[in-house]
């Protein structure tokens, strides 16, 4: 036994030196940094197209749910309605979103765009009714009282209280919409996705090690980077909570 | 049944088994249709569609995501519930919930096949994975908010820390750990659409493998996905009330201590 | 270009710059009622009232009796059923609510500062919203700021300072646009007891300097007294049970419910009105270490005492000597008992209770300088309690005499 043993490291080690170089790590499907190095333009466009349809969806959701958050916060009743839809909007899984959109609007990125505005609404719309809730009562008692009308107590008072969970919010779209936003592809988008998943893509596929972590890794990057973005962006803009009672 | 499921192999042809629509064609029609009738798949090879396939895929799909909740159940909720009981490491709740947030499931689930291999248990660890972070941020917070009043009183009683645990801090927090497994389970359901990219059988399968299910099984696949989860969405909610402690369920506060990231859904407000 | 100079040389009246409004307009409830819809009894029922320019009405009374619903009928945050009011001389009703509110000044019990801006930006906001310009409003703010005493605060936010201070913003903020009326509900209400108590001298100071027209709610029955020229006790479903002066209602509540509101105790209440300096005096023959003492025994037998008051060198009062003490032919150093000495600021309950907390029955009052002019006995201010004397009751200036 243990002559074998001895010389399996020997053995392992050649065979993972040999995974590590040229042909023979693609084969292998293996971890393979060459490849990865001479391959990463071939990522630059699914990673732009993902960046694009992020973006672009949560900002399109964050102007509908904050016309509806508006709506709500002047008419309370209609809040529980908006939530029953956006939530069971939510509640269905992306990939058959975007394949039950297809009739609709066809192949391209305004099918998934849609489904990710979509997606995006119950979030956002949940945490800015939440934020204006939040607000204490007392301040807009006061604010009223001084004589501010009802637009100026929402833009100068109740609004810049309610920043923060409104930007905790555009965080959780952002990341959360990154990971929809893989499955874009199906309704013919583009995206991480794709090279993720599809053969098509030209990177190998889902068993492709290299392609994996470097998509994958792509994904995950931009989530966390755009996490960090909107975390320092609510730190800057509000430094009135940092301070506090001496 | 088995596991996976076995796909009903009569050959192709026959008064059972019709011809399916052309391949490209995007209909409603044709994709309910799919649902409910078999069909000629694209190849002409075999017999697709129809209940009984839908059936068991869909059996599949649930019994998977079943285990991978209850897994998912069986890790974080003791977690949550000590992390919650002794009040410390808040961080640690919330930073699961923020990896667990960046990290989009295909990826996840792309690295497991690719460095792992596919097959079952790969994609229910995967999916146990996806259902940690939402039932540990919640239990620890739906703990954390219980009353520190009640919770003084029961200790003032006497009550050693598990006895607090059991018959105070659980039953109050029942209801904001019952909405984290509720949003775990429905995560799930909707991701095991994705398992076949490893090599399991679930509603995914016509969605992910359209070769031989045309636009049609998509489009039905699709369809019946979306049924099974808004089902048991509606399912868990119901199960939800019941099992909120009915002293509670009017009050409806908002969490402002720990915001829940993951996947936040309404049920965390009620 | 000359409104900075006005604004601060003058600070208050700035009737030149609001046509239309006096510095101080009288304000007048004429059969106020207010019903909420749905209700079967009145918030508010044939409210009348008028208060006169300048003064503090005080509005107060048990919990549910409609004093806040009151406060809050005048700037229109809540609607009045039928009646009205009218802001020197003009009814409310006419016109824009939001216009009228920037024309009133508005201090809540929880203050509602914006926690996003700082204490100069929250103290600005109604003349920046009345637009006001920039220089104006800065040396506005700096005054105001100055004359709550916190001027270094100025670009600090809410969330840094104590709740005293909070509460002294919002004055400040209320004061901001110099308003003919103010409205405060409990604005001392949230704080410790020894920081009301400075607030509440602190406000009465700068009224006496600004003499604006206020309506104050308060649930306190002391403190009523303490701040109002006029008080309005309601009761549950907002009816008048009385209207008067602080001293009228201690010495003649109207019925029985405004007895037992103001309280049992409301003939020791009335100390409060007064000063040691109103009164008059016992007269105390003094003495220094080494004086002769036959004159000192003298007087000693023939004032109310019967102790003379041994002074330091300084002149400050020591001790009480008996006449026991007297018969050495030279006064001694040391004196027989310790004399609690009595500020003439001091309010006459005060006082009272300097004396009872060291068991004394008389000590010597000074005046600022420590110059002594008199004893006060627990016998006098009996025989006062005892004489229903309403003439030595001289509260005209509180706020002058309010102890810091």
């Amino acid at each position: 036994m243990t002559p074998a043993l001895g010389v399996l490291p020997a053995v392992l080690a050649q065979v993972e030196i040999r995974k590590r170089t040229g042909q023979g790590c693609v084969q292998e499907n293996g971890f393979c940094p060459d490849w990865i190095a001479n391959n990463l333009d071939k990522y630059v466009s699914p990673l732009l197209e993902h960046i694009y349809l992020t973006f672009v969806s949560v900002a399109i959701g964050f102007v509908i749910a904050f016309a509806l958050a508006i709506l709500a916060h002047r008419h309370r009743w209609t809040t529980g309605p908006i939530i029953a839809i956006t939530a069971a909007a939510f509640t269905i899984p992306s990939i058959a979103a975007f394949l039950l959109l297809l009739p609709i609007t066809g192949f391209g990125s305004t099918t998934a765009i849609i489904a990710l505005v979509v997606y995006t609404l119950l979030i956002l719309f949940r945490n800015l009714i939440t934020g204006l809730r939040n607000v204490p009562a007392e301040t807009v008692d006061a604010a009223r009282g001084m004589g501010l009308t009802d637009r100026q107590i929402l833009w100068q008072v109740e609004l810049p209280l309610a920043v923060p969970e409104i930007l905790a919010g555009i965080r959780i779209a952002v990341t959360t919409t990154v990971g929809l936003a893989t499955l874009a592809f199906f309704a013919g988008a583009g995206g991480l996705g794709e090279q993720i998943y599809s053969e098509n893509a030209g990177t190998g596929g889902i068993e492709f090690k290299s392609n994996v972590v470097v998509a994958g890794g792509l994904a995950v990057l931009l989530a966390a980077v755009s996490d960090l973005i909107f975390l320092s962006l609510q730190r800057l803009l509000t430094g009135w909570q940092r301070a506090s009672a001496p | 049944m088995g596991f996976p499921p076995v796909l009903a192999a009569a050959a192709g042809g026959g008064p059972d088994c019709p011809p399916g629509p052309k391949a490209g064609a995007i209909d409603f029609g044709e994709a309910v249709d799919f649902i409910f009738n078999k069909r000629q798949s694209v190849g002409g090879t075999v017999c697709v569609g129809g209940p009984g396939e839908i059936v068991d895929l869909a059996v599949n799909h649930l019994v998977i995501s079943f285990i991978a909740v209850a897994v998912g159940i069986a890790i974080a909720l003791p977690v949550g519930l000590w992390l919650g009981h002794i009040g410390r490491f808040e961080f640690i709740a919330t930073s699961i919930s923020n990896v667990g947030r960046a990290v989009p499931t295909l990826a996840l689930l792309a690295f497991f096949v690719a460095f792992l291999g596919k097959g079952e248990l790969n994609v229910i660890v995967v999916l146990a994975l996806l259902a940690i972070p939402p039932i540990l941020t919640n239990t620890y917070v739906g703990v954390r908010q219980v009353s520190p009043d009640a919770v003084d009183a029961a200790r003032g009683q006497g009550m050693t820390g598990l006895q607090i645990l059991r018959q105070v801090e659980l039953p109050l927090a029942m209801a904001t750990i019952f909405a984290g497994i509720r949003t775990a389970a429905v995560a799930v359901v909707a991701t095991a659409t994705i398992a076949p990219l490893a090599n399991v059988e679930t509603l995914g399968t016509p969605i992910i493998v359209p070769q031989q299910y045309a636009i049609a099984g998509q489009l039905g696949a699709a369809i019946v996905v979306a049924v099974i989860t808004l089902l048991t969405d509606a399912l868990l909610g119901l199960a939800q009330r019941a099992v909120t402690p009915r002293g509670i369920r009017a009050v409806t506060p908002t969490p402002r201590i720990v915001r829940i990231p993951f996947l936040q859904r309404r049920a965390q407000t009620t | 270009m000359n409104s900075t100079d006005t604004a601060q040389a003058e600070g208050k009246s700035t009737s030149a710059e609001r046509p239309g409004r006096s510095t101080a307009a009288p304000l007048e409830f004429r059969h106020v009622n207010k019903v909420y819809p749905g209700a079967t009894e009145p918030a508010i029922e044939d409210l009348s009232l008028e208060v006169g320019a300048g003064e503090i009405c005080v509005l107060v009374g048990p919990s549910g009796c409609g004093k806040t619903t009151a406060m809050r009928l005048v700037n229109r945050m809540i609607d009045l059923t039928s009646g009205d009011i009218l802001l020197d001389g003009e009814s409310i009703m006419t016109g824009d609510p939001v216009r009228l509110r920037r024309e009133i000044g508005y201090v809540i019990q929880q203050i509602g500062l914006f926690p996003h801006r700082t204490i100069a930006q929250n103290v600005a906001t109604v003349p920046k919203l009345l637009g006001w310009n920039r220089d104006r409003i800065r040396a506005r703010t700096t005054e105001l700021l100055e004359l709550v005493g916190l001027a270094e605060m100025a670009d600090r936010y809410p969330g840094q300072l104590s709740g005293g201070q909070r509460q002294r913003i919002g004055v400040a903020r209320g004061l901001a646009a110099d308003p003919p009326l103010m409205l405060m509900d409990e604005p001392f209400g949230a704080i410790d007891p020894i920081t009301r108590e400075r607030l509440q001298n602190q406000f009465l100071r700068l009224q006496a300097d600004l003499r604006k027209t206020i309506v104050f709610v308060t649930h306190d029955i002391d403190e009523a007294i303490k701040m109002g020229d006029r008080i309005a006790v309601l009761r549950k479903g907002g009816r008048l049970a009385q209207y008067a002066t602080p001293a009228e209602l201690l010495m003649n509540p109207a019925d029985d419910f405004v007895e037992d509101f103001v309280g049992a105790d409301r003939a020791l209440k009335r100390l409060a009105l007064l000063r040691v300096r109103d009164f008059d005096l016992w007269s105390t023959p003094t003495v220094r270490p080494g004086d002769p003492t036959a004159a000192a025994r003298e007087q000693a037998e023939r004032s109310d005492l019967h102790h003379a008051l041994l002074l330091d060198d300084h002149g400050r009062p020591q001790g009480w000597l008996s006449e026991r003490d007297l018969r050495a032919d030279a006064v001694p150093e040391i004196p027989d008992t310790v004399a609690v000495v009595i500020d003439r600021d001091s309010t006459l309950r005060d006082a009272l209770a300097q004396l009872l907390e060291d068991g004394a029955q008389y000590g010597p009052v000074v005046d600022s300088e420590g110059r002594v002019l008199g004893a006060l006995s627990v016998e006098l201010i009996s025989r006062f309690l005892a004489s229903g004397d309403t003439t030595a009751e001289a509260p005209t200036d509180r706020a002058e005499a309010a102890a810091p």
